[in-house]
């Protein structure tokens, strides 16, 4: 057990900025956006901030380019390269360093103009020669590779994968910030274009624009500046590998560890969650995530998201914005994958809201299934 | 320290001479793949090379998708007999054909001027 500061901090503001496509628009103009709106929700301004934690697509020292834009000179800049969990790793060494005094405001922001600059996934990350010889079409193809793993150990069908990309459709129906709002139908996922077996293009997140912002401060200013804080009860990141032919075991994620740590963390167990956000870049990652983190045993994550368990009216909400899948994948989606969770404490969610909740899960990924971090926030209740 | 090893280069030039070669830690026995400098996991250096049988079983496979009229072709993972997993492609078999636990041998070819090792089902 560690000494993570429970409840010693929170987010105060949260705030998304151009989800969708957002022409003309530089990645840096929508991080900044969403980092101003964020504030505002707190009623703070960029002169508040002290400490800056961003992570742009291809600015290497983003940290300081956004301190420069902003005008400002943070006492802490963090440019966190861990992909899709980066936002998760940033709140952990956030409450951290809040807790330690070190800075009272901190911003956490992500941009990315990826839709409407080229239309494309981008990723920096470079694989090894060892992999990109044999032309993988990655990440598609690695997370290819899990699923079909996944189907051999434990019969997992190409049905149930379906069934949480239709159940990611229900979501986002719900919410005017989705951007694919059309019907989906099962055999629509099992017909489309197979990208790389056995996931087709409705199988893999979407590829839009958006940017995204929290702003985190110690607990005692928090209660001043918000009504309803979602407080951060446990932060945890674990890494196996980078490439997926690292991998130990392909039907085992770093989701085991950050999970447990997160949950020793916050106090609590899967059954006590109340919502969840799962980083569902693809279809799998959604079944062995709920594996890894306890709502389901290994292996049984397909039966699990049958029936719609997952989907509006079931019994666990995943993903209720629409997720990658059909909300928003603007190359890292970690950002909204914490902000949906927040709202759902904050009671932010409109339409989507899911009454009485107390404990949101966040659940991130970056690279390969390489980087795992599993956020947990709550309520004052919690406290 | 004498000659330190270089993993990656020395790895290419074995394989540019039809040779697939693994670094083995001396201290846990264990081959590694992909070659490093250090043995993972131990931070050993005590590495020495050795010649791969060749035979694997494939762990895992995905076909990738091309536009058509190009066709689809194979990725898979492959086990070695020494123990490490490594990409590859299998050849000799459609590609919708390649399944999990395919028994597999080694080939070596050229391509876009790399030499590569591919797998032939057995």
């Amino acid at each position: 057990m560690d000494n993570f500061p429970r409840a010693k901090t929170a987010v105060v503001g949260a705030a998304t900025f151009g989800l969708g496509e957002a022409h003309g628009y530089s990645s840096i103009e929508m991080a900044a956006h969403a980092g101003v709106e964020a504030l505002k929700m707190a009623g703070l301004r960029t002169s508040d901030v002290d400490a800056l934690f961003i992570c742009l697509p291809f600015d290497a020292m983003s940290g300081i380019s956004l301190a420069e834009y902003y005008g400002i000179h943070p006492k802490l800049t963090d440019n966190n390269r861990t992909g899709g969990s980066s936002s998760v790793s940033q709140m952990e060494h956030a409450a951290l360093a809040l807790e330690a005094g070190i800075c009272d405001v901190a911003l956490i922001t992500y941009g990315s103009n990826q839709r409407s600059a080229t239309g494309k996934l981008q990723t920096p990350v470079g694989l090894g020669g060892v992999e990109s010889v044999y032309k993988p079409r990655n990440p598609v193809s690695s997370y290819a590779l899990a699923a079909h793993r996944h189907m051999h150990e434990f019969g997992t069908t190409r049905e149930q994968l379906a069934q949480v990309a239709l159940s990611a459709r229900q979501w986002a129906k719900l919410n005017p910030e989705a951007f694919e709002q059309g019907d989906l139908t099962l055999d629509d996922v099992l017909s489309s274009r197979m990208v790389s077996d056995p996931l087709t293009v409705r199988d893999c997140c979407l590829i839009t624009d958006g940017a995204g912002a929290m702003v985190m401060t110690r607990a005692d200013k928090a209660r001043d500046i918000c009504k309803n804080p979602a407080y951060l009860l446990g932060a945890a990141a674990a890494t196996t590998h980078m490439s997926i032919s690292s991998m130990p075991d392909l039907t085992r994620t770093a989701a085991i560890e950050s999970g447990a740590r997160a949950y020793a963390q916050a106090g609590v167990r899967a059954a006590d969650i109340d919502v969840l956000s799962l980083y569902d870049a693809f279809t799998i990652n959604v079944l062995l995530f709920l594996e890894d983190l306890g709502f389901c045993a290994k292996g049984e994550g397909g039966a699990f998201v049958s029936d719609g368990r997952i989907a509006p009216g079931g019994q666990l909400p995943v993903n209720t914005n629409g997720g990658g899948l059909s909300c928003c994948h603007p190359g890292q989606y970690g950002m909204f994958a914490n902000i949906e969770a927040i709202r759902q404490v904050m009671g932010l969610a409109d339409k989507r809201q899911i009454s009485d909740v107390n404990l949101a899960l966040a659940h991130t990924n970056g690279g390969n299934l390489s980087s795992q971090a599993t956020a947990i926030f709550g309520s004052s209740s919690t406290v | 320290m004498s000659n330190p090893i270089q993993a990656e280069k020395e790895y290419r030039e074995y394989l540019e001479q039809g040779r697939l070669m693994l670094l083995r830690d001396n201290e846990s026995g264990k081959c590694m793949f992909y070659p490093r400098v250090v043995a993972p996991g131990t931070g050993s250096t005590d590495l020495e090379w050795v010649e791969a049988s060749g035979k694997g079983t494939v762990y895992s496979v995905t076909t990738v998708r091309q536009r058509p009229p190009s066709p689809g072709y194979n990725v898979s993972l492959i086990d070695l007999e020494e123990g490490p997993r490594m990409m590859a492609r299998v050849e000799g078999l459609a590609p919708d054909d390649v399944k999990i636990g395919q028994k597999v041998t080694a080939r070596f070819i050229q391509e876009d001027d790399v030499a590569l090792v591919v797998f032939d089902p057995v």
